[in-house]
């Protein structure tokens, strides 16, 4: 065995150690990720995708303002109606979006509202419904011009 | 006192869902922008929405700095019985701001 041959095997694992290490490292130490956000706010409930809707552009030219609605399927009766509803996003300084809680009055599982968004990115909301299922739907969105850095 | 504006029917047939809109004069800072001399200016928003129907709440949001300033909220409520609609704010330095707004259900 070439002795040289190893050295540089050697240098080229180190290597690309450091190269994931940098990789996986996130920027904001403390900030959870997409998905830590939704398991927290899940809180052990298996999410099923679909019932909500979002209403927002897929191309964006300011995230400054962005405009949004989000419904979620349900009737609203006493029996069956959304409990909270939470909008988390992938690549804000931080993961929380929006966060409501429906009261016994409330007409409509629905909420819209005007957020920032720093870069392109996917969008997640998720409700817990009376029944204690939880139910998320996901949108991607392209931003031209950042929010939160300038 | 920050600005308030909603925009809600003010007479509601019993049952019927009526729309209510909010926004509040805020500039809703991140915490995360630096100014022209390059510190980072400290967080300054509304933390908290909450909308009573006489006194039960309907409708509560919590906010973070990912919405946009003169933070707007909309949501739906179903009309029941006569009685004041109560909004209130809290935020960072202190800030609240609470608003009443009448609505009549016939």
């Amino acid at each position: 065995v070439n002795p040289l041959s190893v050295q540089r095997r050697h240098l080229l694992a180190a290597g690309a150690g450091i190269g994931l290490w940098i990789a996986v490292r996130p920027s904001f130490a403390a900030v959870p990720t997409l998905q830590e956000a939704i398991n927290t706010f899940a809180a052990g409930t298996p999410v099923q995708t679909g019932r909500i809707t979002f209403e927002i552009a897929a191309l964006i030219e300011n995230g400054n303002t962005v405009p949004i609605t989000v419904a979620v399927e349900s009737p609203m009766t006493q029996a069956d109606h959304v409990q909270t509803l939470a909008v988390f996003n992938e690549k804000n300084p931080q993961r929380e979006v929006i966060q409501v809680t429906f009261g016994r009055r409330a007409g409509k599982a629905q909420v819209s509202t005007r957020i920032r968004l720093a870069t392109s990115q996917k969008l997640v909301a998720v409700a817990r419904m009376s029944n204690g299922s939880v139910w998320s739907q996901s949108v991607d969105v392209l931003v031209t011009l950042a929010a939160c850095l300038e | 006192m920050a600005r308030a504006l909603i925009t809600m029917p003010g007479t509601a047939k019993r049952g019927e869902v009526i729309e209510v809109r909010v926004l509040l004069a805020h500039p809703m800072e991140s915490g995360f922008r630096p100014d022209a001399q390059g510190r980072v200016l400290p967080r300054d928003i509304i933390t908290q929405f909450t909308c009573r129907y006489g006194t039960e709440v309907v409708f509560s949001a919590s906010l973070s700095p990912a919405i946009a300033a003169n933070p707007y909220i909309a949501f739906f409520i179903t009309a029941s019985a006569s009685a004041d609609l109560v909004f209130s704010w809290q935020g960072d330095n202190q800030l609240r701001q609470q608003e009443t707004q009448a609505l009549t259900v016939t």
